[in-house]
């Protein structure tokens, strides 16, 4: 029972990043109708600003996770003015193929500028853990900080969508660009604001995926960002509570697979259960089901 | 045969046949005067692997409009199976065209007893959702593949899963090690094989394109909510590109397997998926001489920017990011149909002149 609930906190804490980057991918998806396939190096640019921030110039980790937000969004918001603005009204598939010449850029950019070897994440969320049942089960304060920062960003993204006039129009904008331009919406900053929103938080995901497992290389964020794309859709893309819902649940079935299956078959165990569930729910567990007409 | 030529697909088929064939003359003889340099002749065969894989990713992507992010995983399927098949069989079958031919074919046919029992779920979904799904596929195969042991002793084929507990009877060895794939293959594939299986997925494609289920599949692609209310079986149809797709992907993954010393399932992932799809999206979807040259430029062309080395990955997504920005961005259209129309209001006084 102990080790359940244990492996069930690990569990919320890597689904709690999950669900951070595909709230990003989500967003993005909502709005612009693509997916953005460089949302994961963007996470990897974000860990690894950090990362110089706070073990070459010694700053406090507060100031690198902020500095990593800063750089990540003017970063985000460069990516979709110059590659994916041009292509507004391309194809689909397009946008994708760019999509992944992005991710491919910063991939190797970041080889060039920070070599292939891997690095070591500082430790610097290590302070006092949580002992519960006399010390049988031990949370530490990564996890802990992980959690909060999820619920804390849930709060405040569901708050920004509904009640801020930023947050409204760009609802507006993902239910229809047109109606939304004609009603005085500026559609272009609206998009921009989601991207350099996504970044954001891509950055905070960074360092909170990089503080639980502190191996930092350029192809650190691809996986995640895989999975956290499989998560936004397991949850039903474009719906915001659905992104979280589904990190979270992502990271439980991931963290239980390791456990109870094998470690080895534990990503297919997580892929199988998203095609069973898209089966079951075609447009995953929150997403809207549209009715095509003719 | 004139009335025949007339047709402009037809035109384009027969020039696609006739450069396919010329190019392998030329390759063939340039090989024998020795005019090519090794690292080119090694990738011969690869080339044909990735033209292949592009020529059946553009049925499915081309041809029947659906996105797929799993296509390495046939491959995947194909290789393995087609590498067992053929390590098993070195004994029984001593001509090696031959046994590079039945890998071929088992390769193919359980690709695409896969590609029918993954289309079942995945073509029920649509749009982004079906993307997801092949690619969710890929990623199990790719973890099965990594967690299978096969090994073969006097009684057949052994295999398990996860764990290596095989116990063999006389003769015995391993083929295929779980995370270790399998070594020491011996390379039976050739430039003439790979020649051939491009010949035949190119007649296999272009008559079922030409044909009233290939007119099918075209129209569920162009509108399917109008193509099943003409009574078109909208299920019937996909299943049949995506398996066509999936077994000559298998047969690539064949050809390609035994071309090479080693392979591990950690090869064909998604970054390879993705690598072919972007020799379809460069070469045209559903313009098939496109993904002939784009699979052959695109493999070749990281070769040939050897010596900038370390820059080369970051050339190729620069090369990527801007050839799509030039081909679908709005302003490079106009730019692109402005010149187009001086050049065609030029054509067109010449022919009245003359």
């Amino acid at each position: 029972m102990l080790t359940f609930l244990n492996h069930l906190i690990n569990g919320i804490s890597l689904g709690s990043v999950y669900a951070i980057i595909a709230l990003g991918y989500t967003m993005v998806y909502g709005i612009a109708k693509m997916l953005n396939f460089a949302h994961g190096d963007v996470i990897m640019v974000g860990a690894y600003v950090c990362f110089f921030a706070v073990s070459s110039f010694g700053l406090p980790p507060v100031v690198g996770v902020l500095l990593a937000m800063l750089v990540c969004t003017v970063l985000g918001m460069t990516i979709e003015r110059l590659a994916y603005k041009p292509l507004r009204q391309a194809p689909s598939l397009a946008v994708l193929i760019t999509a992944i010449g992005v991710s491919y850029f910063l991939q190797n950019g970041a080889q060039l500028l920070w070599g292939s070897n891997q690095k070591m994440f500082p430790a610097f969320l290590s302070g006092e853990g949580l002992s519960l049942f006399k010390g049988q089960i031990n949370v530490s304060s990564a996890t802990i900080v992980t959690i909060i920062a999820c619920i804390i960003i849930m709060l405040v993204l569901t708050f920004f969508t509904n009640k801020t006039k930023m947050g409204k129009a760009m609802r507006a904008c993902s239910e229809d660009k047109g109606a939304a331009q004609l009603m005085g919406i500026n559609v272009n900053t609206t998009i921009s604001m989601t991207f350099a929103i996504g970044s954001a938080l891509a950055a905070i995901a960074g360092v909170l995926l990089c503080s639980a497992y502190p191996i930092l290389m350029p192809t650190t964020g691809s996986m995640p960002g895989i999975k956290a794309f499989t998560a936004a859709v397991f949850g039903g893309i474009g719906s915001i509570p659905g992104a979280m819902l589904g990190g979270i649940l992502l990271g439980i079935i991931e963290i239980f697979a390791k456990a109870y299956i094998s470690t080895q078959v534990s990503d297919a165990v997580v892929f199988a259960v998203l095609i069973i569930v898209l089966l079951v729910k075609p447009s995953g567990l929150l997403g809207k089901q549209i009715h095509e007409k003719v | 045969m004139k009335k025949i030529l007339k047709n402009q697909a037809t035109r384009t088929n027969f020039i696609t046949y006739g450069g396919v064939i010329l190019a392998f003359i030329l390759l063939q003889g340039l090989s024998a005067a020795g005019a090519l340099s090794s690292s080119l002749k090694g990738q011969l065969v690869p080339i044909c692997a990735y033209v292949v894989m592009a020529l059946s990713l553009n049925l499915t992507v081309g041809v029947l409009g659906e996105l797929s992010l799993g296509h390495a995983g046939f491959m995947s399927i194909g290789a393995f199976s087609g590498a067992v098949a053929a390590a098993a069989m070195t004994d029984s079958i001593a001509s090696s065209p031959i046994r590079l031919a039945v890998a071929m074919i088992i390769g193919a046919a359980i690709a695409g007893v896969s590609g029918a029992l993954i289309g079942i779920p995945v073509l029920r979904l649509k749009g982004d959702y079906l993307a997801i799904v092949t690619l969710a596929f890929g990623e199990i195969i790719k973890s099965i593949i990594n967690n299978l042991y096969i090994g073969i002793d006097v009684n057949g084929l052994h295999a398990s899963f996860l764990n290596n507990t095989i116990t063999f009877g006389d003769g015995g060895r391993m083929i295929l090690s779980g995370p270790m794939g399998i070594p020491g293959i011996q390379k039976i594939s050739s430039f003439t094989g790979g020649f051939l299986l491009i010949m035949i997925t190119l007649i296999i494609i272009f008559n079922l394109v030409d044909s009233r289920a290939g007119r099918a599949i075209m129209a569920l692609r162009d509108n399917r909510i109008a193509a099943e209310s003409v009574g078109i079986p909208v299920t019937k149809y996909k299943m049949m590109a995506f398996v066509t797709s999936a077994a000559l992907a298998g047969a690539a993954g064949a050809l390609f397997s035994l071309g090479q010393n080693t392979i591990i399932a950690s090869k064909f992932d998604f970054n390879t998926s993705i690598l072919i799809l972007v020799f379809v999206v460069l070469g045209g979807q559903g313009r098939m001489w496109g993904s002939i040259v784009a699979a052959a430029a695109l493999t070749i062309l990281p070769e040939m920017l050897r010596e900038f080395a370390d820059y080369r990955m970051l050339i190729y997504a620069i090369v990527l990011i801007v050839v799509m920005l030039f081909t679908n961005s709005a302003g490079a259209k106009q730019f692109t149909a402005k010149i187009k129309g001086m050049f065609v209001r030029d054509i067109e006084g010449g022919e009245q002149n003359g």
